[in-house]
């Protein structure tokens, strides 16, 4: 809501300066987004009159205009294309300081003379109109001052309102509070009844009375439609944002900035028969004011002749009826629309317009005919014409209640934990407009007036009673609380150690969109179908990730395309995936590496990562649950993965995760340079670990045996260990590989693994004829359940 | 005897000679060992008389002792030096870089709403969490704002379809704690949340962090303590702090919170309330006997105050010449 703190003050009047008044706004809730000077900064221009204008003897595009101040006339130099003899018009004398500091001087034009310059809006920083010169009315006192005349030492005060305050959308409501806030008298708008002088009348029926319980009407005949606003009403609307249009619909722009009461003005004469006001029907034509052809929906309120939709309720007018230049009689509307049949409306089309911004927040419902008589006055007495009588359709089950309201002062006390008085409650609720009545002790009942819809219940009014008293002005403590000790399982991991774990790794968190491009999507997981936004922001953002590998590998990318050939990246957050059990939203962690192992240096670490690399960072983080041995790698294809470096992880027979290496051709239509690794858990298989337990340590010795086995290269490892682990007894403490051979020596095929085994008793010293009775089953294990033989 | 001090003589120089640890040994078995020049002359006399005997068999040991002692001298010298040696051709250059991974970094967004956390979580707050796709009834209804509700207009939702959206704040997870749970809840609600807006002072996703506090005679007063003292302890810095009246649907009264760090400037920072009666009521705690507070802020926004970010681009464009610079 803009408006010029000149009309304001003409409503009320507090003795406090502009930057008062706009801080005081602001700390009351309606907050000023801007205030400008509605003029630049200029001086020494008066109105003037142009006695004669002649062509330049020497250009054509030149005028030279006698120009008078009142008491002398001067030579100008003009070229404007509009200068001509009679008009009156800004006339900066020689002296005169324009905005941007521009000192007007005497000059020769073209060998003529010049004593000034006529000027144009855009010249006296009033608009960006350079058009012509501005002209003025033809009563403008020549000689005054322009920024007396104008009233230009005023200016544009931008309040962004909140949804709730729509009754501080019109200068009535703004002074209103501006009246609360300084404890000072604020002015009426005289609206006083105008006497009809013809009898016509257009009747009007409420087909639709819940979403339009009041709609007030009134025949106007014989207007001048050529007359001009005045400059009065022009500056106002100017000064608020509104363009002016024609003198009816500036005036029906102004009673809505000045009572905040939308208005419509329709020519008469193209409406047939009486006035409806109905539901559209569904697909039911009408063409806007603004030229769009509109196909209405079934559920919005419109107004109609008995032939037709004639404008869209609250939100436009048709154009067929509107108001032209050749319009001498007209029907004026004042209605009151309920908030919720316009709600949402306008947008549903597209639109949003001062009226339908107005009504979806609330407009007072009493006051929709001192509108419009307030209206019919101005409208006389700039246009003329003939006023009949208002016709009024009204449906008082239809119409909002008065609210009436307890308000306790022991909760205004608990609230705000302050003891307000109470003369100083009554006070600031009564200049709100609301009237309180006593309803017990230390109680009221409260009204609330019909252009506040925001209040309807005892907080409201506390809010009101906190907001005019000042937030900055109420205690502030720490509050007082019981404090029990509350539950922590040891045996979850807090997301906070798997990222400080994974950063020790050297990785650095990422963040990437939580939705990404369909395409990219399906190209990471073909199993599932992402689900897709109704109204994304690009088709780069459309679909809700199911994984976190491609925001990942699309970072990868960025920091490769900017000379990072070394990357460690991981994430944490939700992935979205679709399943018959419905969505399931999980929380992952995912990392990717690429690039060398170590960071470079002088001293090695620069092969490139591989599988085992991201494996090691992985099992590390498996076991910070202090249960590492109840996870699983298993070989298994997926649609991103290379298909031999692939795997799933599991625990307790279920996969909670997958590591591998990016498939090398994804990794090539997505530009990156590989090798690239990467790999995804579920968090909460991260976070659910378990307690740790003691057990005894043994003292006695341990024994060791160190096994070279040869096996076919399809065998894998974990087969080797579960084999070993069956067969070599209870007290085989440890299994390490340390080696793995595959080439020269080795029949192809086969590969060598070299294991050491180590066994320890809790109670004794084991033997050699335990020991190598456990290594012999092993080996005959080995044997017959992997064709494995031992190395020689 | 003559023979003894000659043969003591050489022993002396050959150990005086001997440059390493080896030839040092030779000379002692050379001299001392077995069959050594000085166990011979002790072989010897058996030859002199029984009165001769002791007093030269103490002066062979004497000389032995001397020629031990010289040698053990002479060791103890040489190990020191190849000791030295042997150290200084191990000498490194210790300002050469050490071996092994770089230290990672946890991202800026993550990093304050730990420190928000942190905060909270000393004052009994715990983290909650909840979905980002939502529906309706949980991001919306539940907190007073209905379906034509003009503050649905402030939030620019995402939807899939109509009763499914993505959640534009982390208000719904308020919603679900409190009909899980009756007071006192002291809670606190990270992460994401979406609106759909994108230019240079909006991201289509950002992070929040709200609390909720509800118990007992819970004022507007509480309130003020608590925000007050949370800013000033992020910012660690006396900051200025000012409340101003505003609108959220879910809270009333409601309050926007501006913070002037010092050059005049007053910056919006967060947005809070005394619980909306309604919201509670829908949640099933009954609001003549509990109130509370929430308050909401985009961690974001703290994330550039705090560490001068001034774009905010950047916090998703994941590039590591940004991240590299928070550890």
């Amino acid at each position: 809501m803009k408006f010029s703190e000149h009309w304001l003050r003409e409503l009320v009047q507090p003795e406090i300066d502009t930057q008062t008044l706009v801080d005081q706004l602001s700390l009351s809730g309606l907050e000023v987004d801007d205030v400008e000077p509605v003029a630049g900064q200029f001086s020494g221009v008066v109105v003037g009159e142009i006695i004669s204008a002649e062509q330049h003897p020497d250009a054509d595009k030149l005028r030279v205009c006698q120009v008078s101040d009142g008491s002398e006339e001067f030579q100008i130099v003009c070229g404007a294309p509009n200068a001509r003899a009679g008009i009156r018009v800004p006339f900066a004398k020689v002296g005169a300081v324009l905005p941007g500091d521009f000192k007007i001087k005497k000059a020769k034009l073209r060998q003529v003379e010049s004593f000034g310059m006529l000027c144009a809006e855009d010249e006296l920083g009033l608009s960006d109109d350079h058009g012509g010169l501005m002209e003025l009315a033809a009563d403008a006192p020549v000689g005054a001052d322009i920024r007396e005349y104008l009233k230009l030492n005023d200016q544009i005060i931008d309040v962004d309102l909140t949804p709730n305050r729509g009754d501080c959308l019109s200068l009535v409501g703004m002074a209103r509070e501006v009246g609360v806030l300084n404890k000072v008298p604020v002015a009426e708008v005289d609206c006083a009844a105008v006497a009809p002088q013809i009898d016509d009348q257009v009747e009007a029926t409420l087909v639709a009375a819940n979403g339009c319980p009041r709609y007030l009407a009134r025949v106007i005949r014989n207007i001048n439609p050529g007359v001009e606003t005045p400059l009065w009403m022009q500056e106002k609307l100017r000064r608020s944002g509104v363009r002016t249009i024609d003198p009816v619909v500036d005036v029906t722009n102004y009673v809505l900035l000045e009572l905040g009461q939308p208005m419509h003005a329709f020519d008469l004469n193209k409406l047939e028969g009486g006035i409806q006001v109905r539901m559209a029907e569904q697909g039911e034509a009408l063409t806007l004011l603004d030229g769009q052809e509109i196909k209405l929906n079934a559920d919005t309120l419109v107004i109609a002749d008995q032939a037709k939709a004639v404008a869209m309720a609250g939100i436009m007018g048709g154009e067929p009826t509107s108001v032209t230049s050749e319009t001498t009689d007209i029907l004026l509307e004042s209605a009151f629309f309920a908030p919720l049949a316009i709600a949402g409306r306008a947008r549903s089309y597209g639109l949003h317009t001062d009226s339908s911004h107005r009504f979806e927040r609330g407009v007072d419902w009493q006051q929709q005919r001192r509108a419009i008589e307030r209206a019919t006055a101005l409208l006389l007495d700039i246009v003329g014409g003939e006023a009949g009588p208002v016709t009024e359709a009204v449906s008082e089950t239809d119409l909002p209640e008065v609210a009436q309201v307890p308000l306790r002062h022991d909760r205004v006390t608990s609230m705000l934990a302050l003891e307000i008085p109470a003369e100083e409650i009554v006070e600031i609720l009564t200049r709100l407009g609301l009237s309180l009545e006593v309803s017990g002790d230390r109680q009221w009942l409260v009204s609330v007036p019909s252009y506040r819809f925001d209040i309807s219940l005892e907080v409201d009014l506390i809010e009101e009673i906190a907001r005019v008293y000042g937030y900055n002005n109420l205690p502030s403590r720490t509050p007082l609380a019981e404090l029990p000790i509350a539950p922590k399982s040891e045996a979850l991991v807090l997301q906070g150690r798997i990222r400080s774990h994974l950063i020790s790794l050297g990785y650095q968190e990422a963040i990437t969109y939580s939705f990404i491009e369909k395409g990219l999507s399906a190209q990471f997981d073909d199993q599932h179908e992402p689900m897709a936004l109704a109204n994304p922001i690009s088709a780069e953002m459309a679909v809700m990730r199911t994984t976190l590998w491609p925001g990942l590998a699309k970072a990868l990318q960025y920091n490769q395309h900017r000379q990072q050939p070394r990357v460690r990246l991981f994430e944490i957050g939700q992935r979205f995936v679709p399943g018959d059990e419905g969505l399931q939203q999980q929380n992952v962690v995912a990392g990717i590496i690429c690039g060398s192992r170590q960071p470079e240096g002088w001293n090695g670490g620069s092969d490139k990562v591989d599988f085992f690399d991201l494996k090691g960072d992985v099992e590390s983080l498996l076991g910070l649950g202090s249960c590492a041995d109840q996870f699983s790698f298993a070989a298994e294809p997926h649609v991103a993965l290379h298909p031999g470096q692939s795997a799933s992880i599991q625990r307790g027979g279920k996969t909670v995760g997958r590591i591998g290496a990016l498939h090398p051709s994804l990794q090539k239509s997505l530009d990156l340079t590989g090798p690239v690794f990467l790999f995804e858990i579920e968090l909460d298989a991260v976070i659910e670990g378990q307690v740790s337990r003691f057990s005894e340590l043994s003292k006695f010795p341990e024994s060791r045996r160190d096994l070279a086995v040869l096996m076919n290269v399809e065998t894998h490892f974990a087969q080797l260990r579960e084999v070993v682990v069956a067969e070599a007894g209870e007290h085989l403490k440890q299994v390490t590989l340390f080696d793995v051979y595959q080439g020269q020596g080795i029949e192809p095929g086969r590969k060598s693994l070299a294991l050491g085994l180590t066994w320890q008793h809790p109670s004794r010293t084991l033997t050699d004829e335990e020991i190598n009775s456990a290594v012999s089953a092993v080996v005959s294990a080995l044997g017959t359940k992997l064709g494995a033989i031992l190395r020689d | 005897m003559e023979n003894l001090q000659a043969l003591l003589a050489d022993g002396k120089q050959a150990v005086a000679q001997a440059d390493n640890v080896k030839t040092l040994d030779d000379v002692r078995v050379q001299y001392l060992g077995k069959k050594g020049h000085l166990t011979q002359l002790l072989k010897g006399l058996g030859k002199l008389s029984a009165e001769e005997r002791p007093a030269a068999g103490a002066k062979i040991n004497e000389a032995k002792e001397e020629l031990a002692a010289e040698l053990n001298a002479r060791k103890e010298l040489l190990e020191r030096a190849a000791l030295e040696q042997k150290l200084a051709a191990e000498t490194i250059d210790v300002t050469l870089p050490g071996r092994g991974q770089q230290l990672g970094g946890l991202h800026p967004v993550t990093k304050t709403m730990e420190r928000i956390e942190s905060f909270f979580g000393s004052i009994g707050y715990t983290v909650e969490e909840g979905p980002e796709i939502e529906d309706d009834y949980h991001n919306f209804e539940a907190l007073n704002i209905p379906s034509h509700h003009p503050a649905r207009a402030m939030h620019d939702t995402f939807y899939f379809d109509a009763r499914t959206l993505l959640r534009t704040h982390t208000s719904p997870v308020q919603v679900r704690t409190m009909e899980q749970q009756q007071p006192p809840i002291r809670i606190i609600c990270p992460g994401r949340v979406y609106r759909n807006d994108y230019d240079q002072t909006h991201s289509p996703m950002f992070h929040q962090v709200e609390g909720l506090l509800i118990d007992k005679n819970i004022s507007f007063a509480d309130l003020k303590g608590t925000l007050e003292q949370f800013l000033r302890a992020f910012f660690e810095e006396d900051v200025k702090v000012r409340f101003r009246p505003s609108y959220f649907p879910f809270t009333e009264p409601s309050i926007e919170v501006d913070i002037d760090r010092g050059d005049g400037k007053w910056l919006e920072v967060l947005g809070c309330g005394m619980v909306h009666p309604k919201v509670l009521e829908m949640s099933g705690i009954d609001p003549e006997e509990y109130s509370g507070f929430a308050f909401g802020m985009g961690v974001e926004r703290f994330a550039m105050l705090r560490y001068g970010v001034d774009d905010l681009r950047l916090f998703f464009e994941n590039d590591l010449r940004f991240l590299g610079q928070f550890r």
